[in-house]
């Protein structure tokens, strides 16, 4: 059974072949049995998942069931659940049970859907690795000594692993996309403000967009239409309708204008992932799409100007964690200074004491238009190229990644490396653009991401796209060995 | 770019985070290579770029200021480390 897709569990449900609740108790033994070996789970919500499932069974026998009813999905530990702890990760909120649900959280509730618990990711959403959780690393199922990318690497692992068919994650650099590529999986990170962020514990307010990771592009067009959507507790939130998004996926990509960047090619990326890219590339022709090659000459620009606006947003939004009205408080502080500055040094890791200080260091006195509205001006030129872009070709496509998953510890001593892992998947947050990550094939036996980047708001294009390719080839079906 | 100690120790009081004598060195050394990456934004011409705020250049929304949500102050305050007849408790600030 857990091998089914959202799409198959959706029809099993409702033909009776299975019920919510032995989908439900399945899953969870699966999470019991086999999640020790990759740590993709924080909190198991078992007896409320079963709950919840004999809640849709109920529904679904009255025949009056809303879209996801009774199907089992897993959220980031970045949403706030009600009653339910969210630790995003960190020692600072390891005690942290909100009195309130993330409107994420409250759209999938409402949509009949089965939480099976809140899935492990790097503190406070900051890493590529998923190395820096509180709560240890995960392991990538298709080699358990490797990283599954990061941030949302418990989310996209426990999806790889075959633990939940789909998972809620966040994206502020790459955090859905590279965890979906490192993983096999499929992630979508939508158009900046298509997803509410109220509950979704902020990292950097101007980069920051939910999204799902599922294993098809199918699932991903079923998760999105749940979760996108205006929302008046998010004054980001785009106040634009949302759609059906599985409604044009059998649509034909005949005539498609495919651009790829030249700037995705060059060095640092693997040869074996280059080779797989164009081969995915290919398929696309055969498919009937065009290729364009296009230029986004401000390309490199884009991890430093993230590294200024990242750690500066990041070090306004947690300096809400001040060991006062929620959190970690350090014991015995001499006075309110002592407090602050230990309950911090103490609640925080070594990478979200790093942001901070940068992003301190970027906003101080005398540094501001020097560092953060410079980062701004170039964010603009970095959007300009897309936005050129855009006037030739309908779709965006290149690798997600530069290598595949690398070994656990590679690349801990140098943040400067691990940040030019997310090297083509910042620009996209930067711009706002929606992105995804599929799987088109395997480097040195790990899995390949083929990224695509659509123009705003042409998520249901994009899905549609990535749904054909998944038609005309089966990269998306392989299974990690280690979830067999 | 080099950071020195000295400027960690004014940043690490700015964020109110406190970093360990021991940890300093290794701090500095950390944040002048992230430094030193984003510092290739100084050589890019910005001249008459307008700052990027938000992508679709959208305007913050306005609402009515009418009360939607319902008191909840007990459930806020016992998310506190300490709090004290309604009230979050801090050491003394005042002698």
């Amino acid at each position: 059974m857990h091998q089914l897709t959202i799409a198959e569990i959706i029809r099993g449900l409702r033909d009776r072949q299975f019920s919510s609740v032995e989908i439900t108790s399945h899953l969870l033994e699966r999470i019991q049995q086999l999640d020790s070996q990759f740590n993709s789970f924080i909190t198991v919500t078992g007896e409320q998942a079963i709950q919840q499932a004999a809640a849709a069974d109920a529904r679904l026998a009255q025949g009056n069931a809303p879209a996801l009813c009774g199907v089992p999905i897993a959220h980031k530990d970045i949403f706030c659940t009600n009653g339910v702890r969210t630790s995003c990760a960190s020692k600072m909120l390891d005690n942290f049970v909100p009195p309130y649900d993330a409107t994420v959280v409250d759209n999938f509730l409402q949509a009949g859907a089965v939480s099976l618990g809140k899935t492990n990711m790097d503190e406070f959403a900051m890493g590529s690795s998923n190395e820096s959780s509180y709560y240890g690393a995960v392991k990538n199922p298709w080699d358990v000594e490797r990283i599954p990318g990061g941030s949302s690497g418990g989310s996209a692992a426990a999806v790889a692993a075959q633990l939940v068919p789909a998972t809620t994650a966040s994206d502020t650099g790459g955090s859905i996309r590279q965890p979906a590529a490192m993983t096999g999986t499929t992630g979508l990170k939508p158009t900046y403000g298509r997803v509410s962020r109220w509950g979704m514990i902020a990292f950097a307010s101007s980069l920051d967009q939910g999204g799902p990771i599922a294993r098809t592009a199918e699932d991903a067009a079923l998760m999105l239409s749940v979760m996108a959507g205006p929302d008046t507790k998010d004054s980001t939130c785009l106040d634009r309708p949302t759609q059906d998004y599985t409604a044009n996926l059998n649509e034909s990509i005949s005539g498609l204008k495919i651009g790829v960047p030249s700037e995705y090619f060059g060095e640092g990326l693997d040869s074996e992932v280059g080779a797989r890219v164009q081969e995915a590339l290919k398929e696309y022709e055969k498919l009937g799409a065009e290729l364009v090659e296009i230029s986004l000459p401000h390309s490199k620009l884009a991890v430093p100007a993230y590294y200024v606006i990242a750690p500066a947003e990041a070090s306004a939004n947690l300096s809400r964690f001040d060991g006062v009205r929620y959190g970690y408080r350090c014991e015995n502080p001499a006075d309110l200074r002592d407090l602050y500055m230990r309950s911090r040094g103490e609640g925080f890791g070594e990478e979200v004491k790093r942001r901070i200080l940068v992003g301190s260091y970027a906003l101080s006195a005398g540094y501001y238009d020097a560092y953060y509205n410079k980062a701004q001006q170039v964010r603009r030129l970095i959007k300009q190229d897309f936005v050129d872009a855009f006037q030739k070709v309908d779709v965006i496509m290149g690798p997600t990644a530069p290598n595949p998953a690398f070994k656990l510890g590679e690349k801990n001593a140098d943040p400067v490396a691990m940040y030019l892992e997310d090297i083509y998947t910042i620009a996209t947050n930067l711009a706002g653009l929606p992105g995804m990550s599929i799987p088109c094939g395997f480097a040195h036996g790990l899995p390949v991401g083929l990224q695509l980047i659509g123009n705003y708001l042409d998520e249901a294009r994009m899905l549609n796209i990535a749904h054909q390719f998944q038609q005309a080839s089966d990269w998306h079906q392989k299974i990690a060995p280690a979830a067999q | 770019m080099a950071v020195d100690a000295q400027t960690v120790e004014k940043l690490a009081e700015l964020a109110r985070i406190a970093i360990s004598k021991e940890t300093i060195d290794d701090v500095s050394s950390r944040l002048g290579d992230v430094l030193q990456l984003v510092d290739q934004l100084q050589a890019v011409n910005t001249d008459g770029v307008e700052p990027m705020a938000h992508p679709l250049d959208e305007v913050q929304v306005l609402r009515r200021d009418q009360v939607t949500e319902p008191n909840r102050r007990e459930e806020f305050l016992a998310l506190a480390p300490q709090t004290e007849a309604g009230l979050y408790l801090v050491p003394k600030v005042i002698d």
